[in-house]
């Protein structure tokens, strides 16, 4: 008996899976999962624009390997469980090919067990602090040292050598300080304070005062989402601006600017991958592309471009694959290059990209101009070496 | 630890305490005097910024940074209106049900939040203080920024005409003998339902010329409201439900001691700290500061 419901299960499953696969003919699902609601959606929901217009490209020309590419849009609603139910619901429902999405490192935590036990491939498009290298999952935003580390060593050429780190209080922050101050200490430059505000916060008083006791040359500031605006208003209330005291931020791009008002940013620098104001051909077709599509006014940003670039990442790894598997992908994508908004980049083996680093002034319009570069790309580095002694990708 | 440091901080627990209040003021009145526990409150704030923000776009090109003084009854009315508006299709309902009305206007909260969301976009708008309050009083090495002196002196103001309002005006009155006992205000002759809509109206209002004050030193987006209703609540329940002065007291009295404990710690652990000593305070006077006697039989 039990044998012949064996039997009859294996025959039904058969039937489902051929039944599936045959409505799937000429198609390929992939996920795309960020906030849309909630305290995040101010930044995810312009990263999964960025995602669904390089989908829309690949669709008119031709698709993947053949295939037209179909959404299935998830909202994270800014609550880390939910990212990770979603990405549940992607991978075991709509078996989706890969997913791209998250933007808080607590986001990208919560969805790593669920990426890893169901084998499936998460593109992630943010900066972020390192110290996790998980074989499911695409790091193609900044790690430490393509982002706060040469922040550092440029305040430093600079001739700044008392330095002030400001945060939000969360894992990204503490990371990129705990990174920061290490590095700070083997360069011989004096630490002269640091603090942390609750996401969110809107109070800097004490935060300034402190500053003010402390006399630093430069501030890094890790803040995150609208506590900037608060801090930035309540820095020039008390008498400060770019001149007196530089603040290089982490997490202002050009969105984050145009919010802040130029006004209160104006001179203040802030270090990425990529400004919308590079001057390469593939960044110049990628902006004429989003504004036609969002608004001619929309503002481009880092994540923005890298979320945009993984799509095409992905399309050619599973072109050189010659399969949507998600580990095949993953093995195929090692070593490919392409020139992106980004410039030249290429994915590492440990799934991270070799990228560019930018140091840009803020001026009018929430517009960054480069004033510095790196020499060349910069290889990823998940475990900084002093921060994390010994620590290796799998 | 100097002393222009400490002197430094003894100032941010003035400023602290200013906001806290003009976060909690409006919140005295709805909360502290009817019992509704409104989650909408930190919108009303909310809205009060918004509200900077238009008079900035509409009278900013004619008046310059004259636009303040449109913002101000532009956002009180604007919130004023606001707050009848729901008080007359939601509240009014739900008197005597706390928990109904605490999900309602949670619900009303959300809806605010995400129709700025869909009016102005989910990134925040940019309120600049005018330029008149941008350079800073210099005591010795003490720096006394002007917008800050500015959101204590709109604070004082608000405290003193609520202040006036409710204890020397008829209205002011009427109010506190229904905070004191509905039925037997009524059963005088006091219309009680109109004085409801009046009261969280003027809540609803001051709340909304707090924003104002408020949306010079932190952003203008759709969440910045929860930033201040957990304090809100906070300031009232300290100062003692019902007693606007009360309340006054416990927002200076929580911003010092927030300003000490930033100050000698981090600011991360101060909140941590400051939450501990409320809880501490509260088994120590669950009424508050200044708790308001009654005779009600519910008070009892």
């Amino acid at each position: 008996m039990s044998k012949l419901r064996s039997v009859c299960t294996a025959t039904l499953s058969l039937v489902l899976l051929a039944a599936s696969s045959a409505s799937a003919q000429g198609t390929v699902k992939v996920g795309v999962l960020h906030s849309l609601t909630g305290t995040m959606a101010i930044s995810e929901i312009t990263v999964a624009n960025a995602a669904q217009l390089a989908i829309d490209e690949i669709n008119a020309a031709g698709g993947v390997m053949g295939r037209k590419i179909v959404v299935v849009k998830e909202d994270g609603a800014s609550d880390w469980p939910t990212f990770a139910t979603k990405a549940e619901k992607l991978l075991t429902q709509d078996r989706v090919a890969t997913v791209f999405g998250g933007w808080t490192s607590a986001s990208r935590k919560s969805m790593l067990p669920v990426f890893e036990k169901n084998g499936g491939l998460l593109f992630y498009p943010v900066q972020f602090e390192g110290n996790e290298c998980s074989p499911n999952i695409i790091y193609t935003g900044a790690q430490p040292n393509q982002q706060a580390l040469p922040a550092l060593e440029w305040a430093l050429s600079k001739g700044y050598k008392k330095i002030f780190l400001l945060g939000s209080d969360y894992v990204y922050p503490r990371t990129a300080n705990l990174i920061l101050k290490k590095h700070i200490a083997a360069k011989k430059a004096t630490l002269s304070g640091e603090e942390y505000v609750a996401l969110g916060g809107t109070e800097f008083s004490s935060v300034i005062n402190k500053i003010k006791a402390a006399k630093p040359d430069v501030i890094i500031n890790t803040l995150n989402g609208d506590s900037n605006v608060s801090f930035f208003k309540q820095y020039q209330a008390a008498g400060y601006k770019a001149s007196t005291l530089p603040v290089i931020s982490f997490s202002i791009a050009e969105q984050e600017a145009q919010a802040i008002g130029t006004g209160l940013l104006n001179g203040q620098y802030a270090t990425w991958n990529y400004f919308q104001s590079l001057p390469n051909p593939a960044n110049k077709k990628f902006v004429a592309a989003y504004q036609k599509k969002y608004g001619a006014g929309a503002a481009i940003t880092d994540p923005m471009a890298h979320a945009y670039m993984d799509v095409y990442l992905w399309k050619a790894a599973v072109e050189k694959a010659k399969s949507f598997e998600p580990m095949a992908v993953r093995k195929a994508i090692v070593g490919i290059s392409m020139d992106s908004p980004l410039g030249r980049i290429t994915v590492a083996p440990n799934g991270s990209l070799t990228q560019a680093v930018y140091t840009g002034v803020s001026g009018a319009g929430g517009q960054f101009r480069v004033v510095a570069q790196s020499k060349g790309v910069v290889k990823p580095e998940p475990y900084d070496k002093l921060a994390f002694p010994g620590k290796t990708c799998p | 630890m100097d002393f222009t440091f400490i002197s430094g901080q003894l100032f941010t627990g003035l400023s602290v305490g200013s906001i806290l209040l003009l976060a909690a003021l409006g919140l005295a009145l709805s909360f502290g005097l009817m019992r509704v526990i409104n989650m909408a409150h930190g919108e009303f704030l909310m809205v009060g910024g918004y509200l900077t923000y238009l008079a900035a776009q509409w009278a900013g090109p004619t008046l310059g940074d004259a636009y303040l003084w449109v913002a101000f009854p532009l956002a009180f009315l604007g919130a004023a209106l606001l707050g009848a508006v729901m008080e007359f299709t939601v509240i009014r309902r739900l008197y005597g049900r706390p928990l109904d009305t605490l999900l309602a206007t949670f619900g009303i909260s959300l809806i605010l939040q995400q129709a700025a969301r869909q009016l102005f976009g989910s990134t925040g708008v940019p309120v600049t203080a005018p330029a008149w309050l941008g350079g800073a009083l210099q005591l010795g090495d003490v720096t006394l920024p002007f917008v800050r002196l500015f959101v204590i002196a709109l604070a004082l103001i608000v405290l003193g005409g609520m202040w006036w309002l409710l204890n020397r005006s008829r209205f002011g009155m009427h109010v506190r003998a229904v905070n004191q006992n509905r039925e037997m205000a009524a059963a005088l002759g006091v219309n009680t339902r109109s004085l409801d809509l009046l009261v969280f109206a003027l809540g609803a209002g001051v709340a909304g010329a707090a924003g104002v004050g408020l949306a010079l030193i932190a952003p203008v987006n759709p969440t910045v409201g929860a930033a201040y209703i957990v304090n809100a609540f906070l300031v009232v329940v300290v100062g003692g439900v019902g007693s606007v002065l009360g309340g006054a007291v416990a927002a200076v009295l929580l911003g010092f001691v927030t300003a000490l404990a930033e100050g000698f710690t981090s600011v991360s652990l101060a909140q941590a700290i400051l939450l501990v000593l409320v809880v501490a305070f509260l088994q120590w006077k669950p009424r508050g500061l200044i708790p308001t006697k009654s005779r009600a039989l519910e008070e009892a």
